[in-house]
């Protein structure tokens, strides 16, 4: 057991040190491999999901089952007394009374670093607005350990909005530990933000960015592919010439490495067509299993169990 | 007789107090607020405009029986980083120094991140002063981490 993680809440990736982050996964692949551990039988989780999610919530709620716990909580605000103007801290002052860990979705950015600092329990941040979601983060590097055998040396293409979408910016973080080179890949209203950049300049790793999709995966160990929506482009034209661009095709896959393993956050809607699903290339569906693994790892690491 | 050809500055001078000179001009109204001047009750004298060869235009503020802790008068380090601070006590300058930029600041300026949760529920503001450059710092939100920059800040 990491002492260090017990009782700490997981609001950010960069809450959690190399050593946790390794130790999180060695976890979750004790897990996979005996996925039938009564760890938090008599224990409570209060699942708060100010917004709707499917994957992340009903991952959990399937860990906590898996682990013999109970869930108690809320799927939408509609369901709360936020409804009737309550405000986040008194929300959270009074379930923490009835629960040993709180798991969290909020619309806003640095609402669960917030309730980590109110609650009197441990909190877990799964999506605070566009800020954080650091146990995508979690399951997508044991996606990548375990289709790879490794997460050292590799070459990670991320494809798509590279500015505004959360679960890029917290792997590019967190995949820095393992001196990966990064391939950026997409639209230029959508590039990676030059904070990033200037991250992986002072931490002298390699980068490449670019615009076109076509003929420069062949030598990619992982392709994180994610949607592009319309909504972050100020001229709707270019969104439209935009979109069809960045949609990876089985076609594209051709000549690519044995190891390519293609992953996706999901929800997709059709930047990954179709015809991929059945290319054992294809590994955003288990990814989402590994949702399940990794959850239990990092609830039970919190709990000390 | 005093020498009058030579142009003095037209700000009094104080028995016993604070001196902080080398503020911005542009930046005088958010010192004021963010140390909280307009609640002090005893003499103050703001110069404003005056010609600098460092900074083009500074601001001065000289504060009768105002002496200020450190981690209070370095709050202005984030816009004011040059500003140098007199110690004045029998109109004489006992103590000089310069602010210091802090480490991490609460409660003074808004975060610039609409969707943050401090600018919608009653959470005080907290930031990390990450250095930029040689002359000038970023404000990392503690809550949302999206940075501010101070010249953009807006102080309560």
């Amino acid at each position: 057991m990491n002492r260090r993680m017990k009782d700490k809440s997981l609001i950010s990736i960069d809450d959690y040190s190399k050593a946790d982050i390794i130790n999180t996964l060695d976890r979750a692949e004790d897990f996979e491999r005996n996925p039938h551990q009564p760890l938090l039988e008599g224990k409570v989780i209060a699942s708060l999901f100010f917004e709707p999610s499917t994957r992340t919530r009903l991952s959990f709620e399937s860990a906590i089952s898996r682990l013999g716990g109970k869930v108690i909580g809320f799927a939408s605000k509609d369901s709360s007394s936020v409804q009737k103007g309550e405000s986040l801290k008194d929300t959270i002052k009074t379930v923490n009374n009835y629960c040993d860990l709180i798991i969290m979705r909020h619309p806003l950015e640095g609402s669960a670093r917030y309730a980590s600092e109110v609650a009197d329990v441990p909190v877990i941040n799964a999506g605070d607005g566009a800020n954080q979601h650091p146990t995508q983060t979690l399951l997508d590097l044991y996606s990548i350990r375990q289709t790879q055998g490794k997460l050292d040396d590799l070459n990670l293409f991320l494809v798509g909005d590279l500015k505004y979408g959360r679960t890029v910016h917290s792997l590019l973080m967190a995949m820095s530990n393992f001196n990966t080179t990064y391939h950026f890949v997409s639209p230029p209203e959508l590039r990676v933000p030059e904070e990033y950049k200037m991250f992986l300049k002072e931490k002298k790793l390699k980068f490449h960015e670019h615009t076109d999709f076509t003929d420069i995966i062949s030598d990619a160990d992982i392709i994180y592919m994610t949607r592009i929506q319309r909504e972050r482009f100020s001229d709707p034209m270019e969104y439209e010439k935009t979109k069809n661009s960045y949609v990876l095709r089985n076609s594209m896959l051709e000549g690519t490495k044995d190891n390519l393993r293609i992953l996706h956050p999901l929800p997709r809607v059709n930047e990954i067509h179709d015809d991929v699903d059945e290319n054992k290339k294809a590994y955003y569906f288990p990814q989402a299993l590994n949702g399940v693994y990794t959850r239990m790892a990092i609830m039970s690491s919190i709990l000390g169990l | 007789m005093a020498d009058s050809s030579k142009p003095k500055l037209q700000v009094s001078a104080i028995r016993n107090g604070t001196v902080i000179d080398h503020v911005p001009a542009k930046h005088l109204f958010k010192v004021i607020a963010i140390l909280g001047l307009d609640k002090i009750t005893t003499q103050i004298t703001f110069g404003t405009n005056l010609e600098s060869k460092k900074l083009g235009h500074k601001a001065i503020i000289k504060l009768s029986e105002v002496f200020f802790k450190d981690e209070d008068i370095n709050k202005i380090a984030l816009i004011a980083p040059h500003a140098k601070l007199n110690i004045i006590k029998n109109f004489k300058v006992t103590e000089k120094s310069e602010v210091q930029v802090p480490e991490k600041i609460k409660g003074i300026a808004k975060c610039g991140n609409p969707n943050c949760i401090t600018n919608n529920d009653h959470v005080n503001t907290a930031f990390y002063v990450l250095p930029k450059d040689k002359e000038k710092v970023a404000l990392k939100c503690h809550y949302c981490e999206k940075i501010t920059d101070p010249e953009d800040m807006e102080v309560f």
